[in-house]
């Protein structure tokens, strides 16, 4: 045997071990995902009755639903994320294509990572003084404001990372023509990255849907049906964190569906968000 | 400079070297044939005559080789110039051995007649001048030298001038003794083919100047305005 | 290896009949910075042929090209001096509108970069900037565009469709198309075959040839068949300098200089 044989199986072993560790590690991550998900069915699956979408929170020991928490967490997600989308795909194109490496737009983007990855609950905080204390009064709008807070940077950062992926030779054959810059960023770039931002949005939303101690200080919580933004408002997340507390069976099971719920509502998103965007591609 | 891609230098100057090697053989055909003549000699002229087959065979050789470097390396600019020259000269030297070898035919029907020895030195001399002349075009031609290639052209005149000298000679012997007249006669082509000769050691100078400078000779004869750019 | 030896100063550029020059760039300088990537450049342009910028990478021809149509605006830090006389204006002078001198100058690029919109909207884009045309007198401009950069027989069809679905030879072609929809009078070409295949090239080759007639045109091509077979004058480029310019043909049968001697008989080091 030649030394260069033995070097090929000791490549093939090297090789061997790597893609082993590879798999166990996925092995490792699905089992978890899979625990969680079956748990979550397991137990939430039994809650689920009409009564969730049709009644508001009970008093421990009666009967009830989460109605109260969805029309919440909906308002409340949307208004959040309209705001996060507008800033962050504004934000996400300035850093991208006005910015550069300038000193301001070095300084933002850095700012933008250090919010990226900034706990929740002092946004929530923050939020707190700025639109709760002020106004003697928990809301809806400050729950909505702080989701929009943790969404923005994520659709920021993606906003740029997907408009940085499209060919300068795409951006310069638009302005060979005599294309003003907006019109380019409007009919050409936005238009040509939807996909990825559409992606970017969805990961926000996947974000912001769990999110609980920020709407601790802003929105608070509401055991009535609400559609007033400018009062505390119920929330899926703020329910699900209160009755899981709570000693009672049946606000336990409460918390369950509604957890499987949020759960389904982003995996629902997902799915149609991709439909969306590869029939966009096909056309 | 060399190609970047050396096997194109080595396809070029395999075509450069059959050149050579084809000139050389030429050269001795053209000599050997007026030698045969002067020396009665009809066993070099046979020589001759069997060699000319090598100098077909050698220009269907160059032009195979020319044809294939075009289609396999598309050259451009002096690889195209150079080329194209050697597939010209080949054909030049090809018509060169054919003439030389119809002196060789003709110099073993020489041999059988009467000498007409004056005569016959003549021909060798305008012989001797046409030959100088392929060796002095040949020469330029492997040096690349384009100022010898111009003298050889423009001195294409004296063998005209030769030919015409030789014409008036024979008419005189004919005249003077009809017995001559077959010798004379044959003489007389030979020299034809000498002049001719010559013509194709001019054209070999105008493609070679074309070659390396790549513009043509003009006709007018004080042709040097081309080469003065050059030169400067 | 020529017994000849070049001419000591060993540039040429040819003078060419002034009342043909389209466009006449005059002692331009160019830097990245404070890289300079082009000395002292004069070169004209000829209307109504095709002119080909030849060079080793890096030599400056793109560079040249992107001055042309002031592409280099975009960057901060880009900047030319000298003179670009186009119609008796030069625009390099400040307060050029740019997007009316574009309109005039279009560029093609190397890789096709159709924009994400059906093949009539990418053939309509430019047109829609600078002109309010109905829908029929739209669809006209669309189909002559097409046409003209002989596209229309294999798209009359799918014209709704999108132009990224196209394959990469008429995506091209489409950028011809959408270029030369607004109208320019100067076509610049930026090595558009390179991404190509032989039979897309020829394609796109033809288009050229076929345009030639109506545009001043500059291809930039590191293919030096496609120099030889499109255009009429060639420039050859190092170093960022334009080392010769001259009639296509003389710079193929017998170039002046060593260098582009050198480089065109591919004795590149």
């Amino acid at each position: 045997m030649t030394v260069s044989q033995t070097r090929v199986i000791q490549r093939k072993i090297t090789n061997l071990v790597f893609v082993g560790f590879c798999f166990a590690v996925t092995a490792i991550a699905l089992t978890a995902l899979a625990l969680i998900l079956y748990s979550l069915v397991s137990q939430g699956l039994g809650g689920l009755n009409l009564d969730i979408f049709t009644k508001d929170t009970p008093a421990a020991g009666s009967p009830g639903g989460l109605l109260n928490a969805i029309i919440g967490s909906i308002l409340m997600s949307g208004l959040g994320m309209v705001i996060a989308v507008t800033i962050g795909i504004l934000a996400g194109t300035w850093l991208a294509e006005y910015a550069g490496m300038s000193r301001y737009g070095v300084v933002i983007r850095f700012l933008n990572d250090v919010l990226l990855s900034a706990p929740s609950i002092l946004v929530g905080l923050f939020v707190y003084e700025i639109l709760v204390h002020p106004f003697k009064s928990f809301s809806g709008i400050a729950g909505a404001v702080a989701l929009a807070l943790l969404a923005a940077p994520v659709i920021t950062r993606t906003t740029e990372d997907v408009l940085k992926l499209q060919p300068i030779a795409l951006r310069e054959s638009g302005f060979a023509l005599g294309t003003p810059v907006w019109t380019v960023i409007r009919t050409i770039l936005w238009r040509g990255s939807t996909s990825g931002l559409l992606t970017g949005a969805l990961l926000a939303f996947a974000r912001i849907s769990g999110e609980t101690a920020p709407l601790l200080f802003t929105a608070l919580n509401n055991q009535f049906r609400s559609f007033d933004m400018t009062s505390p408002m119920a929330s899926l997340p703020a329910v699900i964190y209160q009755d899981a507390l709570t000693p009672y069976p049946d606000l336990n099971k409460l918390a369950w569906a509604g957890a499987l719920l949020i759960a389904a509502s982003v995996l629902m998103i997902t799915i149609i968000a991709r439909i969306l965007s590869t029939e966009q591609k096909r056309s | 400079m060399e190609h970047t891609l050396r096997a194109y230098d080595e396809d070029l100057d395999a075509i450069t070297a059959e050149l050579a090697r084809m000139g050389g053989l030429a050269e001795a055909e053209v000599a050997d044939s007026i030698r045969a003549i002067a020396r009665r000699n009809v066993a070099l002229a046979q020589t001759v005559i069997s060699r000319d087959a090598g100098l077909d065979a050698m220009e269907m050789d160059i032009e195979r080789k020319a044809i294939r470097l075009i289609a396999l390396r598309q050259p451009v600019a002096d690889d195209l110039r150079r080329t194209v020259a050697a597939m010209k000269v080949s054909m030049n030297l090809e018509r060169i051995g054919d003439l030389a070898k119809n002196i060789a035919k003709r110099a073993i029907v020489i041999a059988q007649s009467e000498p007409v020895t004056p005569l016959t030195a003549s021909i060798e001399r305008m012989g001797e001048l046409v030959t100088s002349r392929l060796k002095d075009v040949l020469d330029a031609l492997s040096s690349r030298e384009v100022e010898r290639a111009v003298a050889v052209w423009s001195l294409d005149h004296e063998v005209d001038e030769h030919y015409d000298t030789i014409f008036r000679e024979l008419l005189t012997y004919m005249m003077g003794d009809p017995r001559t007249i077959t010798a004379c006669a044959h003489l007389l082509f030979v020299a034809k083919n000498l002049e001719r000769i010559g013509d194709h050691a001019t054209n070999i100078a105008e493609i070679l100047h074309y070659e390396i400078t790549g513009v043509e000779l003009t006709d007018e004869r004080p042709k040097s305005d081309a080469l003065q750019r050059h030169d400067s | 290896m020529n017994a000849l030896a070049p001419a000591p100063a060993d540039t040429s550029v040819a003078a060419i009949d002034k009342s043909t020059v389209k466009l006449d760039v005059q002692n331009l300088d160019f830097f990245y910075g404070r890289n300079q990537a082009l000395k002292g450049v004069s070169i004209p342009f000829a209307a109504n042929s095709v002119t080909s910028l030849i060079g080793p990478s890096g030599c400056g021809k793109s560079t040249l090209l992107r001055a042309l149509n002031r592409m280099y605006a975009l960057y901060p830090g880009q900047k030319a001096t000298g003179k670009i006389i186009f119609d008796g204006e030069d625009i390099l002078k400040p307060g050029v509108d740019l997007a009316m001198l574009r309109a005039k100058i279009g560029m093609v690029f190397q890789k096709p970069t159709p924009f994400p919109m059906s093949i009539h909207d990418n053939v309509a884009f430019g047109v829609r900037l600078y002109e309010t045309l109905g829908k029929a007198d739209m669809a006209g401009r669309v189909e002559e565009s097409l046409r003209r950069a002989a596209l229309w027989d294999e798209v009359k069809d799918k014209l709704h469709t999108s132009g990224l679905g196209l394959s990469g030879g008429q995506q091209q072609r489409l950028c011809v198309a959408r270029c030369i929809a607004v109208k320019p009078e100067i076509l610049l070409l930026d090595e558009p075959t390179s991404a190509l295949d032989p039979i897309s090239s020829a394609k796109l080759e033809e288009t050229v040839t076929q345009l030639k007639a109506d545009y001043t045109i500059v291809i930039v091509t590191h293919n030096l068949g496609q120099a030889a077979r499109l255009s009429k004058f060639t420039g050859f480029m190092y170093l960022g300098e334009l080392v010769e310019f001259g009639e296509t043909e003389g710079m193929f049968t017998h170039p002046l200089t060593t260098r582009a001697s050198d480089y065109i008989t591919g004795r590149f080091g």
